[in-house]
């Protein structure tokens, strides 16, 4: 997909701007929080889970070269292919081969953001083969010509409205011409065209949440059923996803289940959590023929041993972006590639360069909610610091930015001096206040006094204060 | 391509500053794989007996939306099954898995055609065994294969599990060790955790039931 990182600030003030965004925004804020915070109140056992996860992410990333080899041999031992792929060039090409020896026409997909970030639909489609997303979501922004703006809800921006114009104008060709203003019917309406698709289809593509180095199975996870029809219907199953989702044992897998739908939508589990080894066994009546898992790297790799390692632990559960005010304002296109929010801001940089990306882990005032609710404790804010560092070394940032960042640096080291000039300066902003007690404008810092009047300060600095209470509480230890 | 596996390993080992893994590490994670042990599993059903068990599987398989029956004997079931067909005004058809315990049970004297097969386009209801129940959170466990092809837990509109109430277990983790003893390492093509019908909430963050797969989730508890 087209990256607009690069013109991070521009997205984000017409994301502002943009009634229908901040209404559907709106729905985003009243929902995932809530229901994420009453499902971990039912578990008491959720903190000592999160530690669990965070530990076992570690462990496996630790030996991940072995339980990638030993997922590798258990897939095969059930019949399944597994290749590898350096890049997301490799990888569009092995499936693209896939498709094209099993003389596919359409491809059914279920929700995989991996598949986003490769740019895999495009691809297809620039080949002649339809790829059709069957998740209510992904099928309604495939119309709509957009790309997800949320890891699990990827319609959060769309309304109503909205839904009802898309439908009505690309279900005319279905002979349904009558335009569906209610959920139901609109969700009907889809169920009905899509299961045809299903039945048609020649591969079906899923991603995969975990991948079992056990047993060689992948796992997804759906609510709707839909990654389930996609990959037992066609000939051909193709499980596309990452290297880090490897995990030993299905023991493992099921700590990870327990953390990742109530970090997510607040359920105790997804309503489908399905396991798929291999193809269709000699005396099974139904199932795929070929059952295909694509491993990305794509520069993940590379993070092992590294300063950004810990993002490898991430289970994309959304849980970050739910709670981020950043992302509850603009929403996920703003961020300008395919994942969004705290996690797709420490994410981003590392796929697509820092040269690219540096407005991203900018985007944050390190709050520290996403680091709070992270069901595998990611020092989310800490990874976009070294973000912030790394930009500032390789002189990305602009010059009065770096010029301001030096003379704080010199100012700071030399206490004598910074305490004269603050107290200074602190006497000088109250003056500036006058009767009101509100500075209308400041010199150096005009767009920020464009849009709210700074707060005048009482005249005297932190450091007088606090010297003053500790002498009076040096006096009171003495009486 | 085998170029990339050997540079994506080989990436990977420099990053731990190692090569392959070899020694007590080796052994541990060897080990790790052929003698899987839990983690942490919460008391929320571990800590019940039995009877405490079974009524927190009907507790979380109903709040999850499933419709949760109980009959004494296996020869209960066809009428039980006609029941919920007639109530959903259905034709009196369903396919069923070809497991013995099902496909064995005496449809046509509750009126019902039954046909044992995997789904097909237009089937209305389908009536398929559990392998396992899990207390914890409410969910089926399904196993895959001649006597149950998946095809039948999604493409139906209705979707009658038959469970018996022996084989409801506290953890996701019991069950998995019910399937290792009872399958000797064969996996099969698909294992399913199903919890409650078929949903999605991506118009407008509101709940509909029956996205694409099942609208209604009927449990069948036998010998409760």
């Amino acid at each position: 997909m087209q990256l607009t990182s690069p013109d991070f600030p521009r997205n984000a003030a017409h994301a502002l701007h943009d009634a229908a965004l901040q209404r559907a925004l709106g729905n985003l804020k009243a929902g995932f929080p809530g229901k994420r915070a009453a499902a971990v109140a039912r578990l008491p056992e959720f903190e000592a889970l999160r530690d669990l996860g965070r530990d076992l992410k570690n462990h496996i990333i630790e030996h991940l070269d072995y339980y990638l080899e030993q997922f590798e041999a258990s897939v095969q031992r059930q019949g399944g292919q597994v290749h590898w792929a350096r890049d997301a060039e490799e990888a569009r090409a092995i499936i693209l081969g896939i498709c094209q020896r099993a003389g596919a026409k359409t491809v059914t997909k279920g929700k995989s953001m991996v598949s986003e970030e490769i740019g895999l639909n495009e691809h297809l489609a620039a080949h002649g083969i339809e790829p059709i997303e069957t998740d209510l979501g992904e099928y309604i922004i495939q119309l709509r010509g957009e790309h997800p703006s949320h890891i699990i809800a990827p319609a959060i921006h769309v309304n109503l409205d909205q839904v009802s114009d898309a439908f009505h104008q690309h279900h005319q060709q279905y002979g349904k011409h009558e335009r569906q203003t209610e959920p139901r019917a609109l969700m009907n309406e889809a169920r009905e065209i899509l299961r045809d698709k299903f039945l048609r289809a020649d591969v079906g593509i899923t991603g995969a949440n975990f991948c079992i180095a056990e047993t060689g199975q992948t796992v997804i996870v759906t609510n709707e059923g839909n990654g389930d029809l996609t990959q037992l219907l066609p000939r051909v199953h193709i499980a596309i996803t990452s290297i880090e989702k490897v995990v030993p044992t299905l023991e493992d897998a099921a700590t990870f289940i327990r953390l990742l739908a109530r970090s997510a939508t607040g359920q105790e589990i997804s309503v489908y959590t399905t396991f798929s080894a291999g193809g269709r066994r000699a005396e099974d009546l139904d199932g795929p023929e070929e059952f295909h898992v694509v491993l990305l790297d794509n520069g993940r790799s590379q993070m092992v041993g590294g300063e950004q390692q810990d993002m490898l632990r991430c289970i994309r559960c959304s849980a970050c972006m739910n709670h981020c005010p950043v992302y509850g304002a603009i929403g996920g296109h703003a961020y300008g590639w395919v994942y969004p929010g705290p996690m797709g801001s420490v994410l981003t940089p590392q796929l697509v360069g820092i040269e690219h990306a540096a407005h991203l882990p900018n985007a944050s005032t390190f709050c520290g909610r996403c680091e709070s609710v992270c069901p595998v404790r990611i020092p989310l804010p800490r990874l976009l610091r070294n973000w912030r560092a790394r930009e500032f070394e390789r002189h990305l940032t602009p010059q009065g930015y770096r010029f301001g960042l030096r003379a704080w640096a010199w100012l700071t080291r030399r206490p004598a001096l910074y305490c004269g000039l603050t107290r200074l300066g602190a006497r000088l902003l109250r003056w500036l206040g006058g009767r009101s007690r509100r500075i209308r404008s400041l010199p150096l810092a005009g767009g920020w006094s464009a849009w709210r009047d700074m707060p005048a300060p009482q005249g005297r600095t932190f450091q007088a204060l606090w010297a003053e209470r500790q002498r009076a509480a040096g006096m009171e230890g003495k009486r | 391509m085998s170029g990339s596996r050997e540079l994506i390993l080989g990436n990977i080992r420099k990053g731990l500053r190692r090569g392959a893994l070899s020694g007590d590490a080796l052994a541990d994670c060897a080990e790790r794989l052929a003698a899987p042990r839990p983690n942490l599993i919460p008391a929320r059903a571990a800590a019940l007996d039995h009877a405490g068990q079974l009524a927190l599987f009907v507790q979380m398989a109903s709040e999850a939306a499933a419709l949760v029956h109980r009959v004494e004997a296996a020869a209960e079931v066809p009428a039980l099954v006609a029941g919920i067909v007639d109530a959903a005004a259905l034709p009196r058809q369903l396919v069923c898995a070809p497991a013995a315990a099902i496909a064995g049970l005496d449809w046509q004297g509750a009126g019902l055609q039954a046909q044992a097969r995997a789904a097909r386009q237009g089937d209305r209801v389908s009536v398929t065994p559990a392998f396992a129940g899990i207390a914890e959170t409410g969910t089926l466990m399904l196993l895959s294969g001649a006597h149950s092809p998946t095809s039948l837990n999604f493409l139906p509109d209705l979707h009658i599990v038959v469970l018996s109430a022996t084989r409801v277990l506290a953890s996701y983790e019991e069950a998995f060790a019910l399937w290792r003893r009872e399958s000797a390492g064969e996996v099969p093509r698909t294992i399913n955790l199903i919890t409650g019908p078929s949903r999605s909430a991506d118009i407008e963050q509101k709940l509909q039931m029956g996205a694409h797969g099942p609208i209604q989730l009927h449990i069948v508890l036998l010998g409760a």
